[in-house]
C-alpha cells in the first residue's frame, strides 16, 4: 500500500513543475502574440505618420506680382466671367522673370515657371475676384511652391544624383538658394489640405470633399440601418415565434454578413440606379448600399445584446402587470443599449473602410467640389487614398499617408465613442 | 413617442429619395467615365474648366475603356454619362451597341498618345532590346527555334538564351494584370509587333487569325512575367528594390521618376517625349473621348469643356497636358480634330469586318 501511495506523490511531485513550466510557456506565446501584434501595429503607424506628416506642411513662396491689365487680357471695367479667365499664370511668369532677369532661354524660363505650383493662379483668381479693385496694382503673395520644389526640399529627391537623373535641376536649386537667402521661401501648416476638394496638383489637393463624402454617406447608412436593424432584432428576440420560418430567417442574415461587400454594391446598381434612377456617385446611393451591408452585422450584435439581458428583469416586469412592448421598450432595450450601440458603431467603422461596393455605384471618381448635400457627387476617404496612391506625381505619396492618417483619426474616434457609450450605459446585475 | 419616431425615420427617408430623384431629373454637371489611363489628363482639364469657367467641376470616373464604353453606350439621358475616355479606339461592336441604344450621334476625338516603357533601376545596366526579342521573352508560346514553323512553349529563361547579346541574367518583367489597359496595350503594340517579325507567323495573321492572336498576344504564365497590379507607382517602387528586374508601365511615371528607374531602348530608341510624338518609339497607344452629341445641348458646360480640352493651352506642345505625361498629337492634326469638335462632327460609323 505504503509503496503505492508514495509513487502517487511522486507521480504528483514530478508533474508539478512540469505543469508549471507548461502554464509558463503559455504565458509567454500570449505574450509573444501580443507584443508581435503591437511591432506590426506600431511599424505600419509609424511608417505611414513617417511618410505622412510631411503632407501637413507646405513651402510657399513670396512674390510680388503685378496685376497689369495688359497681362491679365481684362478690359476696365472687367465682369467676373472675365476675371475669371483672365491669365493669371501670365503675371506669376513675369513676376519670377524680374526677380531672375537673366533668364532668357525658352526651357530655363520653362524650369523657372515650375518653381510655383500651376495651383498659384488659382490663388491670384481668388483674391482678385474677392476684390476686383486689385487689378492694375501690384500685390505681394504668398504662393504654394510647385510639386518638385515640395519634394526636393522635404528631400525625396536626391540631389547628389547626376542632374541628368534629377527632376529637379541645377538651376532651380540655385534660384531656390537665392529665394531662400532672401527669405521669400517659408514653410507652413497645410491649411489647404483640410480646406479644399481633390485636385490634380498635389499641392492643392485637400482631403475635406472625401471627408464630407464620408460623413455624408454614413448618416445615410446611419439613418437606414440603425431603426431597421434594431427593429428586426427586437421582433426577431423578443416576438417572433420559433418556427421553421424564423430559422430559415436567421440563417440567411448570418449569410448575409459574410457576403463579399462587391455584390451589394452590383445589388446597388442594378435597384437604385437603373430601376429607380437614383443619381450615380451620390452618398445617398452609397448609404443606401452600405447600409444593406451593414444590416446584418447591427441586427446580429442587437440580437446578442437583447438576449444577455437577464429573464428575470422580463419576469419582474411582465409580473408587476406591464404589457409586452412596455417591457421590451422601458426595460429590455434601455438595458441592451450599449451592446446594440457598439454594433452599431463596429458596422459603421467597417462601412466607412469600404471601396468596392462604392465602384460600381460611381464614388470611385475625380469629384473637386466639395459636396454639401446626399444628391451631390462624392467620393469617400478610403476611395482618396485608392485614387492618390495610383497617380504619378510624388507629391501625392505623402498625401496617400496624410490621407490614411485622417481615415485612421476617424476610426479611432468612432471607436472611442463606442467605449464612451458602453461604459456609460453599461448596467451590471 | 415610439409612433411618432417611426414617422420622423419614414419622412427622412422619403425626403432623401425625393431629393435624389429631383437632383437627377436636372443635372447641371458634366459626368464623365471610362479609361484609367486618361483619367489624370482629364482630370486636369475638368479641374481647370472647373476654376476658369463658372461651370461645375466635372465628374470623372475611372471605370476602364471597356466598363466606360459599355455605361456611356447604354441610352442618353441624364441618368447616362455624356463622355467616356479610351485609350484605345471604340470598336465596332461597341459602336453597334451605342446605335441599338439611341446614342447614334458620337463625336470621337484624339488627344494625344501614351507611351508604355520598359525600364528598370537606374543602378541596374541600361537594358536594350528589339520587339522580336520581347516577344520571345514574354510569349507564352514561341516559334520553334528549329524552324519548322510550329509553335512551342516558351523554353528561355535567361535573357541570354533568347538573343546571346542580352545579358546572362534570369527574365524577370513585373507588368500589369490582364485586365489592365495597359496591358492589352503592350500586347498589341509590342508583342504583336515582335511576332509579326517572323514571316511565317505574319502571314497567319491573314489565314488563321484566332490563332495568330492567340499566339500573338498571350503572355507567360509561368512566372517569369509577374503580374505586380494595376497601380504603376508600385512596380516602380519594386523595380527600385529589385535592380534585376524590367518593368512595364505608362510613360508619365516614367516621367516623375526618372531619378529611380530609366528606360529601356527598345528597337534601338529611347521613350522621349520627342521620339513617342514622331512615332519611332514603337509601343504607344492613342487617346481619345468620345462625346454624345445629343447631351451638348442639355448639359450645360459639354461645348465649353471640348473647347478647353482643345485648345493649345491644354492639348499643345506646350499645354499643360504635355507638362502631365501625354504626348501632343501633331500641330496639323490638332488644328484639324479641334475644327471638327467646334463644328460637333459626327465620328465615322464602324463596321464590325
Amino acid at each position: 500500500m505504503s509503496t503505492e501511495e508514495r509513487t502517487i506523490t511522486q507521480v504528483v511531485e514530478a508533474s508539478i513543475k512540469r505543469r508549471y513550466a507548461r502554464e509558463k510557456r503559455f504565458r509567454l506565446y500570449g505574450l509573444i502574440a501580443i507584443l508581435a501584434s503591437l511591432s506590426f501595429l506600431a511599424m505600419l503607424i509609424t511608417t505611414i505618420t513617417y511618410r505622412g506628416l510631411p503632407a501637413f506642411t507646405q513651402t510657399f513662396i513670396k512674390l510680388d506680382v503685378t496685376l497689369d491689365q495688359q497681362t491679365l487680357g481684362v478690359n476696365d471695367q472687367p465682369d467676373i466671367a472675365e476675371l475669371r479667365k483672365a491669365n493669371y499664370s501670365g503675371t506669376i511668369k513675369n513676376s519670377l522673370l524680374t526677380l531672375f532677369p537673366d533668364v532668357k532661354k525658352r526651357n530655363d524660363k520653362k524650369a523657372l515657371y515650375k518653381l510655383v505650383s500651376k495651383g498659384g493662379q488659382y490663388e491670384l483668381q481668388r483674391l482678385v475676384i474677392e476684390d476686383p479693385e486689385l487689378v492694375g496694382d501690384t500685390i505681394s503673395v504668398w504662393l504654394p511652391v510647385g510639386d518638385d520644389v515640395n519634394s526636393y526640399l522635404k528631400g525625396s529627391i536626391d540631389a547628389s544624383l547626376p542632374e541628368k537623373k534629377r527632376r529637379f535641376k541645377d538651376n532651380q536649386i540655385e534660384w531656390l538658394k537665392t529665394l531662400e537667402s532672401n527669405d521669400q521661401i517659408a514653410q507652413r501648416f497645410n491649411k489647404t489640405f483640410f480646406e479644399r476638394g481633390d485636385s490634380r496638383e498635389p499641392e492643392m489637393a485637400g482631403i475635406k470633399g472625401a471627408l464630407f463624402g464620408s460623413v455624408l454617406t454614413l448618416m445615410v447608412t446611419l439613418i437606414l440601418s440603425f431603426p431597421i436593424a434594431v427593429a428586426a432584432a427586437v421582433y426577431l428576440e423578443e416576438f417572433a415565434p420559433k418556427n421553421r420560418w424564423t430559422d430559415l430567417i436567421e440563417v440567411n442574415i448570418n449569410n448575409l454578413a459574410a457576403v463579399p461587400s462587391i455584390v451589394f454594391g452590383l445589388l446597388g446598381l442594378a435597384v437604385f440606379i437603373n430601376f429607380f434612377h437614383l443619381p450615380r456617385s451620390a452618398p445617398v446611393v452609397g448609404g443606401l448600399v452600405l447600409s444593406l451591408m451593414t444590416l446584418p452585422t447591427i441586427i446580429i450584435s442587437s440580437r446578442a445584446a437583447l438576449k444577455s439581458v437577464p429573464p428575470s428583469i422580463r419576469d419582474a416586469a411582465l409580473g408587476l402587470g406591464a404589457s409586452r412592448l412596455q417591457v421590451v421598450f422601458h426595460h429590455v432595450l434601455p438595458l441592451a443599449m450599449p451592446g446594440i450601440l457598439t454594433g452599431t458603431i463596429i458596422g459603421m467603422a467597417q462601412a466607412l473602410g469600404e471601396t468596392a461596393p462604392l465602384l460600381m455605384i460611381g464614388m470611385v471618381a475625380f469629384i473637386v467640389d466639395v459636396p454639401t448635400a446626399v444628391t451631390d457627387p462624392a467620393t469617400v476617404l478610403p476611395v482618396q487614398i485608392f485614387q492618390w496612391a495610383d497617380l504619378p506625381e510624388k507629391g501625392f505619396v505623402e498625401k496617400t499617408s496624410a490621407a490614411i492618417m485622417v481615415l485612421l483619426g476617424f476610426l479611432v474616434m468612432m471607436n472611442a465613442l463606442a467605449v464612451y457609450l458602453r461604459k456609460k450605459f453599461e448596467r451590471k446585475w | 413617442m415610439l409612433n411618432m419616431r417611426i414617422s420622423v425615420y419614414a419622412a427622412l427617408a422619403g425626403i432623401v429619395f425625393t431629393a435624389a430623384a429631383n437632383a437627377q431629373s436636372a443635372r447641371d454637371q458634366i459626368s464623365i467615365v471610362g479609361s484609367s489611363t486618361v483619367y489624370p489628363f482629364a482630370t486636369v482639364v475638368a479641374e481647370r474648366f472647373g476654376q476658369v469657367t463658372g461651370f461645375k467641376t466635372p465628374k470623372i470616373e475611372s471605370t476602364g475603356s471597356g466598363g466606360g464604353m459599355k455605361l456611356f453606350c447604354n441610352g442618353l439621358g441624364v441618368s447616362h454619362p455624356d463622355i467616356t475616355n479610351s485609350s484605345r479606339r471604340m470598336k465596332a461592336s461597341e459602336y453597334e451597341n451605342c446605335q441599338n441604344n439611341g446614342v447614334t450621334e458620337i463625336i470621337e476625338v484624339l488627344i494625344g498618345y501614351d507611351g508604355i516603357a520598359l525600364a528598370n533601376a537606374v543602378d541596374a545596366d541600361l537594358f536594350e532590346i528589339s520587339l522580336k526579342d520581347l516577344y520571345l521573352a514574354l510569349a507564352k508560346d514561341v516559334p520553334n527555334p528549329d524552324g519548322s514553323e510550329t509553335f512551342i512553349e516558351n523554353p528561355y529563361t535567361t535573357w541570354a538564351q533568347v538573343n546571346a547579346d542580352l545579358p546572362d541574367a534570369k527574365i524577370e518583367v513585373l507588368g500589369p494584370p490582364p485586365t489592365s489597359g495597359t496591358r492589352d496595350a503592350f500586347a498589341e503594340l509590342a508583342m504583336e509587333g515582335g511576332c509579326n517579325s517572323f514571316d511565317w507567323v505574319k502571314a497567319l495573321g491573314k489565314s488563321d487569325k484566332s490563332l495568330h492572336k492567340a499566339s500573338c498576344h498571350t503572355i507567360r504564365e509561368d512566372g517569369l512575367y509577374v503580374e505586380a497590379g494595376e497601380n504603376d507607382n508600385l512596380i516602380v517602387q519594386k523595380l527600385e528594390a529589385n535592380p534585376n528586374a524590367l518593368g512595364i508601365f505608362g510613360f508619365s511615371f516614367l516621367d516623375q521618376n526618372s531619378d529611380i528607374v530609366q528606360a529601356s531602348y527598345i528597337n534601338d530608341v529611347e521613350p522621349t517625349f520627342e521620339s513617342i510624338a514622331d512615332g519611332s518609339y514603337p509601343v504607344s497607344r492613342p487617346l481619345y473621348f468620345y462625346v454624345k452629341k445629343a447631351h451638348v445641348e442639355v448639359i450645360p458646360g459639354i461645348a465649353e469643356y471640348l473647347e478647353e480640352f482643345t485648345s493649345e493651352g491644354a492639348w499643345g506642345d506646350e499645354g499643360y497636358l504635355a507638362d502631365k505625361g501625354m504626348i501632343p498629337l501633331n500641330e496639323d492634326i490638332r488644328q484639324q480634330t479641334a475644327a471638327d469638335v467646334a463644328a460637333l462632327k459626327n465620328m465615322d460609323a464602324l463596321k464590325s469586318e
